[in-house]
């Protein structure tokens, strides 16, 4: 992996890797220092942030598993679920046919929304450690 | 069937896919362009050639064949292929990409720094791989039999034969820009010609998809047998039938059932399964789910993919693409095993299912200019399904292989391992002609389900994975799905549980590989690596932090 890195260019390429990259820095605050470094501030705000971000997967996962895994249930509890229908349409086929893609794509939106709050939650946790 | 447009669009596919991959030699100069493209794709392309190499021959013909044959319970498939891209972006995307690593082997050893675990991932992804290809190389001698009556082995040949030279001489780059093209070939090839089938069904009257009495023939149909079978009449009589024989029905008559083809009629066709039937009872609907949505993730072709990604967040935002580009896509083969039941319902009798999509246009349509260019629009996009499948397939067994077994991945070495990546499928494929097509590929994702599943899930979310445990647990999970495999392809027909537990064994190795990483992982707590702290770092810090 070779790459160059923003405004401090190296005048010749050299192998790096991201954590190499952040102590070679210069000028770069504490907190940063703390994450690189592993301290035990460092990685609680590591650990913080994986276990946020854990939590929202796992959130979602949940909201789709009574969503879609509710279903084969619902339909053996109640099968006169699957004879109800729509436009001339059972049920059970515009659910799975049509419904699940929507949903699917909205919980994923849904995530990367959240994923990506987190993020810069965690970002400006670093940036500005006072706050 | 004489179709004088079909072999042109499949020629013109094939040749389309040979150009833009030597078109693309000329870029390929180093291992890595031929490998990641070197990593400069944009989301809209990447996400593209990721749904064109995902949607294989099992989504654009199995599908359909399956609803056909099955009707309502066979969405899971479908919905489960798109949820995979769920757990994906849930669970791996962003992490996976930040890790830096090409191939899951390259990421087994970054994260838990062992050489053994390495080579024991490779052979799972090898194994993985050859598996999901038989059924892509099966898929297009089918095709090609099916509409041009050439022999079976010519199909697979041709396909074997194009892309794995493709992939040797070309690699990913090329790769890129064919398997992009190919998703909108794709949906095309399904969505124009479902347009003008709805728009017939509406001017035929909407006749019923499910009528009183069971399907009927629309027109006057001749069957040849092919294998003995029992044939039930509508009236209750029972005929013994002999290969050679030939059944004439006209139109209007009722489809006859057969003993030897398992087909589901009327209620049973229409509305969810009934608990005790072993293939869409509780257990199997549920095992099937964990399969889908668990196994994505661990698909070779799939995870190789998000290495051309340029950071984490823009892999998050491709996966966001890839799901709602296949959504739209997994619309449409419903459609056409649906309208099959009342067009083509020859294929309940015949047993050949999988053919469907390719026969449907002309079924429905007659003869006239528009069905026979239609029918070569989805022959074209079928091809497109196979060729884009296998070649990344092929690009991600033959990466593993330069790397891992032969070396030190120079691309001589990756030329190589793509011939002999090619060679194993191709010979399988031509030796086993009679495997249904969505079966294998389903068998395909519990393996990825029960092996790399946990491994990814496991090695980004919790540091206390070990290398043993993951060893441990791969073996335990892949080793009983494989079996599971093997019993099926092999072994003696199974009745009741046996059957259930083995026909879709995601329900039980899923849960065996995640407890085995798990326990192993825990008793041998003094393996885990020194520097899981940076690792998580690298894996989860957001990427504007640099750090």
């Amino acid at each position: 992996m070779t790459e160059q890195t923003g405004t401090d260019v190296l005048r010749q390429r050299t192998r790096v890797v991201l954590a190499e990259v952040a102590r070679r820095r210069a000028g770069y605050d504490r907190t940063r220092a703390e994450l690189a470094a592993q301290t035990r501030v460092g990685e609680a705000l590591v650990r913080g942030l994986v276990r946020a971000q854990l939590a929202l997967a796992l959130r979602l996962t949940l909201v789709v598993v009574i969503a879609l895994g509710g279903l084969p249930l619902l339909f053996t509890v109640a099968p006169q679920v699957g004879t109800i229908k729509i436009a001339g349409v059972n049920l059970p086929w515009l659910l799975l046919g049509i419904a699940a893609f929507p949903f699917l794509i909205a919980v994923g939106w849904t995530y990367v929304h959240l994923a990506e709050r987190n993020e810069q939650d965690f970002a400006a946790l670093v940036e500005r450690p006072e706050r | 069937m004489n179709n004088p447009f079909v072999v042109p669009a499949v020629v013109a596919v094939t040749l389309l896919t040979v150009v833009i991959g030597f078109y693309g030699l000329r870029l390929a100069r180093s291992t890595s362009d031929l490998l990641v493209a070197s990593r400069m794709v944009s989301p809209t392309w990447n996400a593209a050639a990721i749904g064109g190499e995902y949607l294989s021959a099992a989504s654009f013909l199995g599908i359909a064949g399956l609803i056909l044959r099955y009707g309502v319970d066979m969405l899971w498939y479908p919905v489960g292929f798109a949820a995979g891209y769920l757990a994906l972006l849930l669970f791996v995307a962003a992490p996976l990409r930040r890790s830096g690593a090409f191939t899951l082997p390259d990421f087994c050893e970054a994260r838990l720094g062992s050489r053994r675990l390495r080579r024991l991932t490779t052979a799972f992804v090898v194994l993985i791989g050859w598996l999901y290809l038989v059924p892509q190389l099966q898929g297009a001698g089918l095709t090609l039999s099916t509409v041009t009556g050439a022999p079976y082995a010519l199909g697979a040949l041709l396909v074997g034969g194009v892309v794995t030279g493709n992939v040797a001489l070309g690699g990913m780059r090329a790769i890129t820009l064919v398997q992009a093209f190919q998703y909108w070939l794709k949906l095309t090839a399904l969505a124009v010609p479902a347009v003008f089938l709805l728009l017939q069904w509406q001017s035929d009257g909407r006749p019923a998809i499910t009528p009183e009495g069971g399907a009927r023939f629309p027109a006057a149909t001749t069957v040849t047998v092919e294998q003995p079978a029992t044939l039930t009449l509508a009236d209750g009589s029972t005929v013994r039938v002999d290969p050679g024989d030939t059944l004439s029905f006209a139109a209007g008559d009722p489809v006859p059932q057969v003993s030897a083809a398992q087909v589901k009629q009327g209620a049973d066709w229409l509305l969810p399964g009934d608990p005790d039937d072993e293939d869409s009872g509780l257990f199997a609907t549920y095992s099937l789910m964990l399969a889908t949505f668990l196994g994505t993730m661990g698909l070779p072709h799939v995870l190789v993919r998000f290495y051309t990604n340029p950071d984490g967040a823009a892999a998050r935002r491709t996966t966001l693409i890839v799901l709602a580009l296949v959504g739209v896509f997994y619309l449409l083969p419903t459609l056409y095993g649906v309208l099959g039941r009342i067009y083509t319902p020859q294929l309940l009798l015949t047993g050949k299912t999988d053919a469907v999509v390719v026969l449907l246009p002309e079924a429905a349509l007659g003869d006239g200019l528009t069905a026979r260019l239609l029918a070569a629009l989805v022959a074209a996009g079928a091809f497109a399904a196979f060729l884009s499948t296998s070649s990344g397939l092929l690009t991600s067994v033959a990466g593993v292989i330069s790397t891992d077994v032969l070396g030190r991945g120079s691309v001589r070495d990756f030329r190589l391992a793509a011939f002999l990546a090619g060679v194993v499928p191709v010979t399988l494929a031509l030796n086993l002609a009679n495997l249904n097509v969505s079966q294998v590929v389903g068998l395909a994702f519990a393996i990825a389900a029960s092996s790399f599943c946990p491994l990814l899930v496991l090695g980004i979310w919790w540091r206390g994975l070990t290398d043993v445990g993951a060893a441990a647990g791969i073996l335990a999970g892949g080793g009983a799905a494989g079996a599971a495999v093997l019993l099926t392809v092999l072994g003696p027909p199974l009745t009741g549980w046996p059957a259930a537990l083995i026909a879709q064994p995601a329900a039980w190795t899923v849960p065996l590989a995640f407890t085995v990483m798990v326990t192993v992982s825990v008793i041998s707590r003094r393996r885990i690596p020194h520097d899981v702290g940076t690792i998580m770092l690298r894996l989860h810090a957001p990427d504007t932090l640099r750090l």
